[in-house]
């Protein structure tokens, strides 16, 4: 379910590595807690992001949902597919609804990131707060 | 009380069922040193009757059975009786806001077509499903515009309604939003002389109305063209929306704020009236206030929600596009029957009604000796007249003869003393006018 | 009280079939449009007629309205009262919309509202021929000043979002009057969504507080949040969950220290009306809801209007004009007040709304109280005999409403939603759900005075009834409502693409 590629952030976006590059998108479980996704705001390409900061949003009928950045970068492509179909965030998150590409600045900040078996320890942790 | 379904022993039986032994035990929560221990000093009860009596006698102190002269936003239309027979049915008068969509199909299909006739009007491509009136509609606007731009100077017309313009100040000053006036040509439209490259470079938005607070019609066009160049965008009041039945709408705008009320609401002293925003469809993510939207049912019956409600305060709170949640929703139905009656054709004439009658009055009182029109440019059914005198002393005269004169531009604009803004509708007979202009020349020969 | 099992079984036979109710599908009005039909004519024209590309310029003319609707009277009638026929409304029934307060609506405040001397009047007309007008301002202010035992009112806010903006500018130029706006208001975690919308206008930042876990204000985490930066504390009392902040006194009394002032969102005034001032236990601003607690119909979503009542030291910065009485006994507008807030609705607000409420009060007088506790016994006999069947978070005294959750039921998979919904099949409208946020599957019911005990019986019957088929049958909530002209609708495809607009 969480590829053992990407890495992983609290706030349920991942991160994929490719030499300088970065693609960044919303987990399965983030994806799940929204519900039906609506609507998705990205940045333009050319902008700065700052990681820990919000760059987007993503939106299903009742809820909004803020992205923030894993890391810092500067977005050079954005999903342009997800304009007219926000639902393929609902059905392949981890794959053709991401979200923007960027180039990072820094890319040792992606140790600070959580990987796949941590991020699912985490998101175990958090269905059981959510079960009592 | 006649309002309040319970006997005596309905009430001490459903105490009895909580398990209480007075009513006061149920306050019991609230402090005993808050909780009070003498009836309100208020006034009644009143019987129905009573009430009647009551808002009788207020009636009687005001200026009923005059015939009015005064326009400046508030317009007086004729309305058909059907109008109020339907919304004063009880399944839309007393109903909530439509959140349970499948008990609210009748508001919610009510406000899409409301939406449908305001886009058809405006020339714009969505509207809302209302604001409070149109001094918040336009400020609205103009917070919207400064979300869409990212820039925080906007430019505002001088001869926009000078209480709207109070309105978005008071809303803009804590926002960081700043606001420059744009002075009035000889014509009476924006001077578009005054709109520098300079002072529209940075700038969010123009702010004008058409026809505008001294009823001359702006050139949308040239002032858009303009403003486009310099990456800003154009918002445009509308406060007299009969003017939309023959005027051509402000296609250009990229927001437009009106007022409804002409559609079919009474003045009443104010309010309530309807406010509306209509803009272009890339925009309307940032646009506030309610939406109904077209969907269909689990076996494709066509229905209606309300629809992107991400942008309003109840779920983005903080983040809101605004803090407005009831808003204007009978007046919008008050508007939609209104113009449904009238239809196109009916709404065309009634346009060219006030034209004509407005001409003809412009005319007549044009002949008075000292009486002269003050702007060039076009005018629907209201205009600018200077006179040899004070307006205010014109006006008290005129109350002698059971009319309530022309709006005293010089209330608002020191410039513009002795000038008084004239406005005549449908509603106003011809002996009416020619009343008026009688009076004002026997007025004006009197010796101070 | 009857538990309803025959109906049920009648209800429950209707799933998935087509309406009861009525089943004309009507069209819209523009698809009933032809060429040359109309609903209303003009008497003639009794002034020569002008042509308008003349008279105007033909730049300024526009072509005839593409799609505009044209129909006879009959067919808007015939339109409009099919379509009301598909709401549901306080004149069929109960309508038990927590923090909405939807109580019965005089019918002798619309034939008041019309009257010729009072619907026709307009707002620029001078004071001399306005004094009916003026004079129903002013004795409403006295009334609401009486009722909330404030000092001074505006009436100008056209709505409660409107007041909370006027009330925190008027906060914030009054601090600004003292040397210093301050930076942030402290909301609670139960407060409605326009409160921080409307602190987030007024220039300032939202402090949210959590709740403790009664739900009430937590006086110690109070005291640690307020300081020289906090200009107030914006609160309602009763709290979103219908229940009275017992330490208001106390809570007042740590944002007075600091110099911070408390606002009341007066929302649940009909919990208080007769019974208790908020002027007396340390508020300095709030408004009020007349579309609420005074009876103004709310029309399908507006108008409404929201006053703003202020303690004496706020007067000064009342926005423009304020109605006084001269002494000469003659009503005014006053407009002369340097140090007013501004204004922030042209003329002086939803005249017609204050109107009603003002007849609403009249018609009550000192008596108003016996409505609080009319509202107040109904909500505390719907949770008598709903408790223990339906969760209830906070176990407090219960005031004007009642808020429970859906936590039983969610375990057989039915949500606070799924519950509404199947209460329309009932004949009632849904309660209000998913709010306030402090109740996850929140199940917020207010039945106001309007309910006779019948009513309430009917309404407690169906929600055991309700509570019965959650096990029995979920799929039965899930899949409801069964009994009116559509189904569940799809706003997911309303929302991601958007139609707002009938076209040709």
């Amino acid at each position: 379910m969480y590829p053992s590629d990407y890495r992983y952030t609290k706030d349920h976006e991942w991160i994929k590595l490719d030499g300088p590059m970065g693609t960044i998108g919303i987990t399965d479980y983030a994806q799940a807690e929204l519900g039906d996704v609506v609507f998705v705001e990205l940045p333009k390409a050319g902008t700065q992001v700052k990681a820990g900061q919000s760059f987007g949003t993503v939106e299903s009928v009742k809820a909004v949902s803020e992205i923030f950045a894993p890391v810092s970068g500067e977005v050079v492509e954005t999903n342009a597919a997800l304009a007219d179909s926000p639902e393929k965030i609902n059905q392949d998150p981890h794959g053709a609804a991401w979200l923007v590409k960027v180039r990072l600045v820094d890319p040792k900040e992606i140790s600070g990131l959580m990987d796949a078996a941590a991020y699912q320890a985490y998101i175990a942790e958090k269905a059981k707060e959510h079960s009592t | 009380m006649r309002y309040l379904p319970k006997s005596p022993s309905e009430r001490h039986e459903m105490l009895e069922a909580i398990g209480a032994r007075s009513v006061e035990e149920l306050f019991q929560s609230i402090p005993a040193k808050f909780r009070l221990r003498e009836p309100l000093p208020l006034p009644g009860p009143l019987s129905e009757m009573e009430i009647i009596q009551y808002f009788q006698a207020r009636a009687a102190e005001n200026a009923r059975g005059f015939t009015s002269f005064l326009g400046a936003g508030v317009y007086q239309h004729l309305r058909s009786v059907v109008t109020d027979a339907l919304v004063q049915r009880g399944e839309f008068l007393t109903s909530y806001t439509p959140y349970q969509a499948e008990m609210a199909q009748g508001t919610l299909t009510a406000i899409f077509e409301f939406q449908t006739l305001m886009s058809q009007l405006t020339g714009q491509e969505v509207a809302n499903a209302s604001m409070y009136d149109g001094s918040t509609a336009l400020t609205e606007a103009v917070l919207m515009a400064e979300r869409l731009t990212g820039r925080h100077r906007v430019l505002i017309a001088r001869s926009v309604h000078p209480e709207y313009r109070q309105v978005l100040a008071t809303y803009a000053k804590n926002l960081g939003l700043e606001i420059e006036e744009i002075r009035y040509a000889p014509s009476g439209q924006v001077d578009h002389a005054a709109l520098t490259p300079e002072l529209l470079a940075g700038a969010a938005a123009i702010v004008v109305q058409s026809p505008n607070f001294f009823g001359v019609l702006e050139e949308l066009p040239a002032l858009a063209e303009k403003t486009h160049a310099a990456g800003g965008l154009v918002v445009t009041a509308i406060t007299e929306a009969v003017s939309l039945g023959i005027v051509r709408p402000p296609a250009e705008a990229d927001i437009v704020a009106m007022e409804g009320q002409a559609f079919g609401v009474a003045p009443s002293y104010g309010g309530p009236y309807v406010g509306v925003i209509a803009t272009r469809e890339k925009f309307m993510r940032q646009m506030p206030g309610r939406l109904a939207g077209q969907t269909t049912d689990a076996a494709g019956r066509r229905g209606f929600v309300l629809t992107l409600a991400t942008r309003e305060q109840h779920i983005r709170r903080e983040k809101a596009t605004s803090n407005i949640c009831t808003n204007e929703a009978l007046y919008a139905l008050v508007a939609t029957i209104h113009l449904c009656l009238l239809g196109k054709e009916g709404l065309r004439e009634m346009a060219l009604q006030n034209l004509a009658k407005a001409r003809f009055a412009q005319a007549e009182l044009e002949k008075v000796p000292g009486v002269r029109r003050v702007f060039s440019g076009p005018t629907f059914n209201e205009f600018t007249l200077e006179f040899p005198r004070s307006v205010k002393l014109i006006n008290t005269a005129l109350l002698r003869e059971k009319i309530v004169g022309p709006f005293a531009l010089g209330t608002h604009y020191p410039e513009l003393t002795k000038r008084a803004l004239v406005c005549v509708t449908e509603t106003t007979p011809r002996a009416e006018i020619e009343h008026l202009v009688t009076a004002v020349r026997r007025i004006l020969e009197t010796p101070i | 009280m009857n538990s309803k099992t025959t109906e049920t079984e009648t209800l429950a036979g209707t799933t998935g079939a087509a309406s009861r109710h009525i089943s004309r599908d009507e069209r819209l009005i523009f698809e009933r449009s032809a060429p040359g039909k109309r609903g209303m004519e003009l008497p003639p024209l009794d002034v020569p007629a002008v042509d308008p590309a003349t008279a105007l310029g033909r730049d300024f003319v526009r072509d005839s309205i593409e799609g505009f609707p044209e129909v006879s009277e009959i067919e808007v009638i015939r339109h409009f009262t099919r379509l009301s026929s598909w709401n549901y409304a306080i004149d069929l029934g109960m309508y038990p919309l927590g923090s909405c307060t939807m109580k019965y609506n005089p019918r002798v405040n619309e034939f008041v509202a019309r009257l010729d001397g009072l619907a026709s009047e307009h707002p620029q007309q001078p004071a001399e021929v306005s004094q009916g007008c003026l004079r129903i301002l002013h004795d409403l202010q006295k009334c609401l000043l009486a009722i909330t035992g404030m000092d001074a009112a505006t009436l100008q806010p056209a709505a409660g979002a409107q007041g909370e903006l006027t009330g925190l500018l008027i906060i914030r130029a009054y601090l600004e009057s003292q040397g210093n706006a301050r930076k942030k208001v402290l909301i609670p975690d139960s407060a409605h969504g326009t409160n921080p919308a409307s602190v987030v206008i007024a220039g300032y930042e939202v402090q949210n507080i959590k709740s403790n876990q009664r739900g009430q204000i937590d006086t110690d985490r109070l005291r640690e949040y307020v300081n020289d930066d906090v200009a107030a504390l914006m609160l309602t009392n009763p709290s979103t969950i219908g229940v009275f902040e017992e330490r208001i006194a106390e809570i007042a009394q740590i944002l007075h220290e600091r110099g911070a002032l408390v606002y009341m969102d007066g929302a649940n005034m009909n919990a208080l009306a007769g019974i208790a001032r908020p002027g007396d236990f340390g508020v300095d601003v709030m408004h009020l809801n007349l579309h609420k607690t005074f009876s103004t119909p709310h029309g399908g979503g507006g108008p409404g209007a929201g006053p703003v009542m202020v303690k004496k030291i706020l007067e000064p910065f009342l926005p423009v004009p304020v109605v006084v009485q001269k002494e000469n006994g003659q009503y005014a507008l006053d407009h002369n007040r340097p140090r007013a807030i501004g204004r922030v609705r042209a003329y002086c607000g939803n005249f017609g709304v204050l109107l009603r409420a003002l007849a609403y009060t009249l018609a009550y007088g000192p008596g108003i109280r016996q409505a609080t506790e009319d509202a107040v016994v109904n909500a505390n006999y719907i949770r008598k005999h709903l408790e223990g069947i339906f969760d209830l978070p906070y176990n407090l005294p219960s005031m004007h409403e009642v808020v429970f959750s859906d936590a039983r039921q969610k375990k057989h998979g039915v949500n606070t939603t799924d519950i509404a919904k199947r209460l329309i099949d009932y004949g009632f409208h849904p309660y209000t759900t998913a709010f306030p946020l402090i109740v996850p599957g929140a199940m917020m019911i207010e039945p106001t005075e309007s309910e006779s005990r019948e009513e309430c019986d009917l309404f407690i019957g169906a929600m055991r009834a309700i509570a019965a088929e959650a096990e029995a049958n979920p799929e039965l909530l899930k899949t409801a409502p069964h009994s009116t002209r559509v189904g569940r609708l799809d706003e997911v495809a309303a929302a991601r693409k958007p139609i707002l607009r009938w076209k040709p």
